[in-house]
């Protein structure tokens, strides 16, 4: 149980910390709008739905990339992480409670960028929403271990997008799978089993990613 | 409570610590010296567990969670006040009665009127004697200190004399100074470093 009460002492932390500053949400809240609103105006009238859906799974992972480039800005910018690293929790606590804390905030901007997407293109199906929300498990789980790992280089903003697309790619592949296809079932499966199986190994990955 | 052999560390090709030796008795009090650069901080963060030696034999005799680290930076997040700052440390060491233990410290280093403020907002000082609350909230056994005296004003320092006076019983101190005198009284050994 007190892993879990550290995993809720940590997110609760992450969450003060972005309602007091208001970094990151804002920033990804007026990036997705404002991806959505070019996408409107750059896709031909007669282009179909595919398109659209697929433009929508490209702001959403831009917009998740947006969150995890400033996941951990506190802790690199102070130092912090070796105060967290020496406390007496399992490490992988760190790393849930800064995935859950990107899942709040990704589910937030979500919140806005599904209507925005409804008004701007077309309808937005139970299918698309539940591969939404599988894809924002595995874009938080992945993602945040690579922001931790980027947090330690000088070229961070480079480095995380470019580790983190081509671990993204099954993620859009499921989404708009899920999105488009008629009978999508398969393609959230195909997220569910991707979210399974990344969240086992960043969850047993990250002590090492934060320690020598 | 320490044993070093041979302790080396490299940064890429930079040598910042080469073959140290050290033996810290339970108890003892050890001020590390030497120029900046010497390795002060490193040796410090080596005994703290936080970076891997490149090469030698580090044995530090106690759970990470006993250990007490001040370290350069405060460790603290700016956004917090300085009492969510010591709650948030306070149950992530699982310090039963971590509220009272914070309000005594605060009390103690002259921050208690601030308790409610913004990190933030401290000067270098407050968030100094903010940083040693951090630091001491736990009731370590081990206190790995960088600099401490660093930033305090004229009462703070003779504050944290008296407070580390206090401390000095059943406690072993790993100290990195650039003015050991201030702790001459209290040193069971030194270690220069080049």
């Amino acid at each position: 149980m007190s892993y879990f009460t550290d995993v809720a002492t940590l997110a609760r932390k992450d969450l003060l910390l972005e309602l007091r500053a208001r970094d990151t949400v804002p920033a990804m809240l007026l990036f997705v709008v404002a991806a959505l609103v070019v996408f409107h105006f750059a896709l031909p009238e007669a282009s179909a739905s595919l398109a659209a859906y697929g433009l929508l799974w490209v702001a959403l992972i831009f917009t998740a990339i947006l969150g995890l480039v400033r996941a951990f800005a506190a802790e690199r910018d102070q130092g912090l992480l070796d105060a967290l690293v020496l406390a007496p929790c399992d490490r992988s606590a760190i790393w849930l409670a800064k995935a859950l804390a990107m899942l709040a905030f990704l589910v937030l901007a979500e919140l806005v960028a599904l209507p925005a997407f409804a008004i701007f293109f077309s309808g937005i199906d139970g299918m698309t929403i539940a591969g939404v929300a599988l894809a924002d498990l595995g874009i938080c789980v992945v993602g945040t271990l690579l922001a931790a790992m980027a947090a330690a280089s000088r070229a961070r903003e480079l480095l995380l997008p470019l580790l983190f697309l081509p671990l993204a790619v099954p993620i859009v592949v499921g989404g708009v799978g899920a999105s488009v296809v008629e009978n999508g079932g398969r393609y959230l499966g195909l997220l569910a089993v991707y979210d399974a199986i990344f969240a086992i190994i960043c969850w047993a990955s990250f002590e090492y990613v934060v320690t020598e | 409570m320490i044993r070093a052999r041979s302790l080396s560390k490299r940064f890429g090709d930079k040598r910042v610590l080469e073959r140290v030796d050290l033996d810290l008795d339970r108890g003892g009090f050890l001020v590390v010296t030497g120029p900046n650069g010497s390795g002060k901080t490193t040796l410090l963060r080596l005994c703290a567990g936080l970076v891997a030696p490149t090469s030698g034999d580090l044995r530090v005799e106690t759970d990470r969670g006993r250990i007490g680290f001040l370290a350069h930076d405060p460790l603290l997040y700016r956004e917090l006040t300085a009492l969510e700052n010591l709650d948030l440390y306070g149950r992530l060491y699982r310090i039963p009665e971590h509220r009272e233990r914070s309000g005594m410290l605060l009390e103690r280093f002259g921050l208690w009127r601030n308790r409610n403020e913004r990190a933030g907002s401290f000067s270098r000082g407050m968030m100094q004697r903010l940083a040693l609350c951090r630091a001491l909230l736990h009731d370590p056994e081990l206190l790995l200190l960088d600099e401490p005296f660093n930033a305090l004003d004229a009462d703070g320092v003779q504050l944290l004399q008296r407070e580390l006076e206090e401390l000095r019983p059943g406690r072993t101190f790993v100290v990195a100074t650039h003015d050991p005198a201030r702790l001459e009284p209290l040193a069971s050994g030194s270690l220069a470093l080049a």
